[in-house]
Protein backbone atom coordinates (compact mmCIF):
# COMPACT_ATOMS: atom_id res chain seq x y z
CA UNK A 1 0.00 0.00 0.00
CA UNK A 2 1.50 3.23 -0.79
CA UNK A 3 1.87 5.89 2.01
CA UNK A 4 -0.58 8.80 1.50
CA UNK A 5 2.91 11.16 2.14
CA UNK A 6 4.41 9.71 -1.28
CA UNK A 7 1.14 11.19 -3.12
CA UNK A 8 1.73 14.64 -0.91
CA UNK A 9 5.57 14.62 -2.25
CA UNK A 10 4.56 13.89 -5.84
CA UNK A 11 1.76 16.71 -5.78
CA UNK A 12 4.55 19.30 -4.17
CA UNK A 13 7.08 18.52 -6.68
CA UNK A 14 4.34 18.63 -9.55
CA UNK A 15 3.25 22.36 -7.93
CA UNK A 16 6.83 23.48 -7.41
CA UNK A 17 7.43 22.23 -11.43
CA UNK A 18 4.67 24.49 -12.21
CA UNK A 19 5.57 27.36 -10.32
CA UNK A 20 9.00 27.36 -12.19
CA UNK A 21 7.06 27.30 -15.29
CA UNK A 22 4.95 30.32 -14.44
CA UNK A 23 8.18 32.24 -13.06
CA UNK A 24 10.35 31.11 -16.00
CA UNK A 25 8.64 31.39 -19.23
CA UNK A 26 8.46 33.66 -21.64
CA UNK A 27 5.24 32.20 -23.49
CA UNK A 28 1.87 33.14 -22.30
CA UNK A 29 0.53 30.15 -23.38
CA UNK A 30 3.23 27.87 -21.78
CA UNK A 31 2.04 30.26 -18.88
CA UNK A 32 -1.11 28.42 -19.17
CA UNK A 33 -0.33 25.49 -19.32
CA UNK A 34 2.35 25.17 -16.03
CA UNK A 35 -0.82 26.42 -14.23
CA UNK A 36 -2.86 23.75 -15.18
CA UNK A 37 0.11 21.60 -13.91
CA UNK A 38 -0.48 23.31 -10.20
CA UNK A 39 -4.36 23.12 -9.99
CA UNK A 40 -3.51 19.19 -11.22
CA UNK A 41 -1.23 18.93 -8.26
CA UNK A 42 -3.57 19.94 -5.93
CA UNK A 43 -6.27 17.59 -7.32
CA UNK A 44 -3.93 14.54 -6.63
CA UNK A 45 -3.84 16.22 -3.04
CA UNK A 46 -7.18 16.16 -2.71
CA UNK A 47 -7.79 12.87 -3.85
CA UNK A 48 -4.97 11.47 -1.87
CA UNK A 49 -6.77 12.62 1.04
CA UNK A 50 -10.05 11.56 -0.28
CA UNK A 51 -8.67 7.90 -0.63
CA UNK A 52 -7.36 8.09 2.98
CA UNK A 53 -9.85 9.45 4.73
CA UNK A 54 -12.04 6.74 3.09
CA UNK A 55 -14.75 9.97 2.24
CA UNK A 56 -15.46 11.15 -1.32
CA UNK A 57 -15.53 14.77 -0.20
CA UNK A 58 -12.06 14.98 -1.95
CA UNK A 59 -13.02 13.77 -5.11
CA UNK A 60 -16.03 16.11 -5.13
CA UNK A 61 -13.65 19.03 -4.70
CA UNK A 62 -11.44 17.77 -7.14
CA UNK A 63 -14.20 18.06 -9.95
CA UNK A 64 -15.02 21.35 -8.84
CA UNK A 65 -11.90 21.72 -9.45
CA UNK A 66 -11.80 20.66 -12.94
CA UNK A 67 -14.77 23.12 -13.92
CA UNK A 68 -12.87 25.95 -12.64
CA UNK A 69 -9.52 24.83 -14.78
CA UNK A 70 -12.05 24.91 -17.66
CA UNK A 71 -13.70 28.27 -16.94
CA UNK A 72 -10.17 29.62 -16.37
CA UNK A 73 -8.64 27.94 -19.72
CA UNK A 74 -11.70 28.63 -21.60
CA UNK A 75 -11.68 32.82 -20.61
CA UNK A 76 -7.98 33.02 -20.22
CA UNK A 77 -7.33 31.39 -24.09
CA UNK A 78 -10.59 33.99 -25.49
CA UNK A 79 -7.65 36.88 -23.38
CA UNK A 80 -4.44 35.08 -25.46
CA UNK A 81 -6.61 35.56 -28.79
CA UNK A 82 -7.78 39.15 -28.15
CA UNK A 83 -4.23 39.98 -27.04
CA UNK A 84 -2.60 38.98 -30.22
CA UNK A 85 -5.09 40.14 -32.58
CA UNK A 86 -3.98 43.82 -30.87
CA UNK A 87 -0.32 43.47 -29.95
CA UNK A 88 0.45 40.85 -32.87
CA UNK A 89 2.57 39.11 -29.62
CA UNK A 90 2.12 36.88 -26.88
CA UNK A 91 5.56 37.38 -24.82
CA UNK A 92 5.06 38.70 -21.98
CA UNK A 93 8.28 40.20 -21.79
CA UNK A 94 6.88 42.68 -24.56
CA UNK A 95 3.45 42.77 -22.89
CA UNK A 96 4.72 45.77 -20.55
CA UNK A 97 2.39 48.44 -21.25
CA UNK A 98 -0.14 48.69 -17.53
CA UNK A 99 3.74 48.75 -16.05
CA UNK A 100 4.41 52.50 -14.81
CA UNK B 1 9.48 -8.25 -5.38
CA UNK B 2 7.27 -10.37 -3.41
CA UNK B 3 8.75 -11.10 -0.33
CA UNK B 4 8.04 -10.40 3.03
CA UNK B 5 4.05 -10.48 3.62
CA UNK B 6 3.88 -7.86 0.63
CA UNK B 7 1.07 -9.56 -2.25
CA UNK B 8 1.20 -9.35 -5.23
CA UNK B 9 -1.50 -7.09 -5.52
CA UNK B 10 0.30 -5.01 -3.18
CA UNK B 11 3.64 -5.23 -5.23
CA UNK B 12 1.60 -4.12 -8.78
CA UNK B 13 0.26 -1.38 -6.51
CA UNK B 14 3.85 -0.32 -5.77
CA UNK B 15 5.18 -0.52 -9.38
CA UNK B 16 2.19 1.02 -10.97
CA UNK B 17 2.67 3.97 -8.54
CA UNK B 18 6.22 4.45 -9.18
CA UNK B 19 6.07 4.21 -12.83
CA UNK B 20 3.34 6.82 -12.79
CA UNK B 21 4.95 8.98 -10.72
CA UNK B 22 8.26 8.86 -12.94
CA UNK B 23 6.23 9.44 -16.51
CA UNK B 24 4.66 12.42 -14.28
CA UNK B 25 7.37 14.18 -13.37
CA UNK B 26 9.29 13.59 -16.40
CA UNK B 27 6.99 14.79 -18.63
CA UNK B 28 5.68 17.97 -16.20
CA UNK B 29 9.70 18.69 -16.12
CA UNK B 30 9.48 18.55 -20.50
CA UNK B 31 6.29 20.55 -20.44
CA UNK B 32 7.89 23.32 -18.66
CA UNK B 33 11.37 23.29 -20.86
CA UNK B 34 10.05 23.01 -24.17
CA UNK B 35 11.28 25.06 -26.94
CA UNK B 36 7.61 24.72 -28.92
CA UNK B 37 4.73 25.22 -27.53
CA UNK B 38 3.07 22.09 -29.75
CA UNK B 39 5.42 19.97 -28.15
CA UNK B 40 5.31 21.52 -24.65
CA UNK B 41 0.65 20.81 -24.62
CA UNK B 42 1.72 16.86 -25.92
CA UNK B 43 3.96 16.47 -23.45
CA UNK B 44 1.40 18.37 -21.25
CA UNK B 45 -1.31 15.35 -22.14
CA UNK B 46 1.14 12.98 -21.39
CA UNK B 47 1.49 14.52 -17.95
CA UNK B 48 -2.63 14.57 -17.34
CA UNK B 49 -2.83 10.75 -18.93
CA UNK B 50 -0.23 9.97 -16.00
CA UNK B 51 -2.27 11.90 -13.12
CA UNK B 52 -5.28 10.48 -14.48
CA UNK B 53 -3.40 6.97 -13.80
CA UNK B 54 -2.98 7.62 -10.05
CA UNK B 55 -6.72 8.54 -9.72
CA UNK B 56 -7.44 5.69 -10.87
CA UNK B 57 -4.66 4.17 -8.68
CA UNK B 58 -6.43 6.00 -5.62
CA UNK B 59 -9.87 4.34 -6.42
CA UNK B 60 -11.42 7.26 -7.78
CA UNK B 61 -12.64 6.65 -11.14
CA UNK B 62 -14.74 9.15 -12.21
CA UNK B 63 -12.61 11.53 -11.57
CA UNK B 64 -9.86 10.09 -13.33
CA UNK B 65 -11.79 9.80 -16.07
CA UNK B 66 -13.15 13.25 -15.72
CA UNK B 67 -9.36 13.94 -16.18
CA UNK B 68 -8.96 12.82 -19.12
CA UNK B 69 -12.61 13.32 -20.92
CA UNK B 70 -12.31 17.54 -19.99
CA UNK B 71 -8.35 17.82 -19.66
CA UNK B 72 -7.13 15.50 -22.38
CA UNK B 73 -10.36 15.90 -24.74
CA UNK B 74 -11.42 19.23 -24.08
CA UNK B 75 -8.79 21.69 -22.83
CA UNK B 76 -5.41 19.95 -24.49
CA UNK B 77 -7.56 20.52 -27.83
CA UNK B 78 -8.49 24.03 -27.04
CA UNK B 79 -5.14 24.89 -26.32
CA UNK B 80 -3.61 23.01 -29.41
CA UNK B 81 -6.40 25.49 -31.35
CA UNK B 82 -5.04 28.35 -29.92
CA UNK B 83 -0.78 27.42 -29.96
CA UNK B 84 -2.21 27.19 -34.05
CA UNK B 85 -4.07 30.05 -34.40
CA UNK B 86 -1.28 32.84 -32.68
CA UNK B 87 1.92 31.58 -34.97
CA UNK B 88 4.66 29.59 -33.22
CA UNK B 89 7.55 30.01 -35.86
CA UNK B 90 8.37 33.32 -35.23
CA UNK B 91 8.38 32.78 -31.33
CA UNK B 92 10.65 29.57 -31.61
CA UNK B 93 12.96 31.28 -32.73
CA UNK B 94 13.45 34.13 -30.10
CA UNK B 95 14.89 33.37 -25.88
CA UNK B 96 12.24 31.32 -24.69
CA UNK B 97 13.07 32.02 -20.80
CA UNK B 98 11.97 35.17 -18.93
CA UNK B 99 14.09 38.56 -18.31
CA UNK B 100 13.37 37.68 -14.55
CA UNK B 101 13.97 33.64 -14.58
CA UNK B 102 17.09 33.37 -12.36
CA UNK B 103 14.71 34.88 -9.61
CA UNK B 104 12.04 32.25 -10.26
CA UNK B 105 14.24 29.00 -10.67
CA UNK B 106 15.51 30.50 -7.33
CA UNK B 107 11.88 30.99 -5.68
CA UNK B 108 11.04 27.71 -7.24
CA UNK B 109 13.90 25.76 -5.28
CA UNK B 110 13.31 27.95 -2.03
CA UNK B 111 9.12 26.25 -2.51
CA UNK B 112 10.56 22.83 -2.79
CA UNK B 113 12.92 23.10 0.06
CA UNK B 114 9.85 24.64 2.16
CA UNK B 115 7.33 22.08 0.79
CA UNK B 116 9.98 19.16 1.52
CA UNK B 117 10.61 20.96 5.22
CA UNK B 118 6.69 20.92 5.69
CA UNK B 119 6.03 17.31 4.78
CA UNK B 120 8.80 16.06 6.81
CA UNK B 121 7.65 17.89 9.79
CA UNK B 122 4.20 16.62 8.99
CA UNK B 123 4.92 13.23 7.87
CA UNK B 124 4.37 11.42 11.44
CA UNK B 125 0.74 12.42 10.83
CA UNK B 126 0.26 11.11 7.32
CA UNK B 127 2.72 8.43 7.90
CA UNK B 128 1.00 5.14 9.00
CA UNK B 129 -0.73 3.30 6.13
CA UNK B 130 -4.44 3.91 5.44
CA UNK B 131 -6.60 1.46 6.23
CA UNK B 132 -8.24 0.97 2.57
CA UNK B 133 -11.45 -1.17 3.88
CA UNK B 134 -13.07 -2.24 0.41
CA UNK B 135 -16.55 -1.79 1.29
CA UNK B 136 -19.31 -2.70 -1.11
CA UNK B 137 -20.01 1.11 -1.56
CA UNK B 138 -16.47 1.75 -2.41
CA UNK B 139 -16.61 -0.07 -5.38
CA UNK B 140 -19.81 2.00 -7.14
CA UNK B 141 -16.96 5.12 -7.00
CA UNK B 142 -19.34 7.45 -9.78
CA UNK B 143 -22.75 6.67 -8.10
CA UNK B 144 -21.20 7.87 -4.96
CA UNK B 145 -19.75 10.92 -6.34
CA UNK B 146 -23.14 11.53 -8.21
CA UNK B 147 -24.94 11.47 -4.95
CA UNK B 148 -23.00 13.37 -3.50
CA UNK B 149 -22.92 16.12 -5.88
CA UNK B 150 -27.12 16.00 -5.96
CA UNK B 151 -27.26 15.78 -2.29
CA UNK B 152 -24.89 17.70 -0.53
CA UNK B 153 -23.03 19.52 -2.44
CA UNK B 154 -26.34 20.52 -4.66
CA UNK B 155 -25.48 24.59 -4.26
CA UNK B 156 -21.80 24.62 -5.69
CA UNK B 157 -22.92 22.60 -7.98
CA UNK B 158 -25.74 24.84 -9.42
CA UNK B 159 -22.79 27.58 -9.18
CA UNK B 160 -20.27 25.97 -11.11
CA UNK B 161 -22.60 25.41 -13.68
CA UNK B 162 -23.57 29.18 -13.55
CA UNK B 163 -19.76 29.69 -13.90
CA UNK B 164 -19.37 27.69 -16.89
CA UNK B 165 -22.29 29.52 -18.75
CA UNK B 166 -20.64 32.95 -17.55
CA UNK B 167 -17.38 31.34 -18.57
CA UNK B 168 -18.60 30.40 -22.43
CA UNK B 169 -20.23 34.08 -22.61
CA UNK B 170 -17.23 35.72 -21.98
CA UNK B 171 -14.87 33.55 -23.92
CA UNK B 172 -16.70 34.14 -27.10
CA UNK B 173 -16.85 38.31 -26.03
CA UNK B 174 -12.70 37.84 -25.97
CA UNK B 175 -12.51 35.95 -28.54
CA UNK B 176 -14.96 37.83 -31.25
CA UNK B 177 -13.88 40.49 -34.08
CA UNK B 178 -14.95 43.96 -32.98
CA UNK B 179 -17.50 45.51 -35.63
CA UNK B 180 -16.54 48.80 -36.46
CA UNK B 181 -18.87 49.55 -38.80
CA UNK B 182 -21.94 48.88 -36.39
CA UNK B 183 -22.98 50.82 -33.36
Amino acid sequence: MIETTHYLILGALLFSIGVVGVLTRRNILIIFMSIELMLNAVNLNLVAFSDRLQGLDGQVFAIFVITIAVAEAAVGLGIVIALFRNQETINIDTLDQMKW
Amino acid sequence: MVSRGISGKESMEIFLFYSLATTLLTFAVLTVTARNPVRSAVYLVSTLLAVAGLFFLLQAEFVGAAQILVYVGGIMVLFLFVILLVNVERAEKERTSSRQWKTGLALGIVLVIELGYLLSRGSSIFGETPVRELIEGRSQNTESVGELLYTQYMLPFEIASVLLLVAIVGAVVLAKKKMQNRA
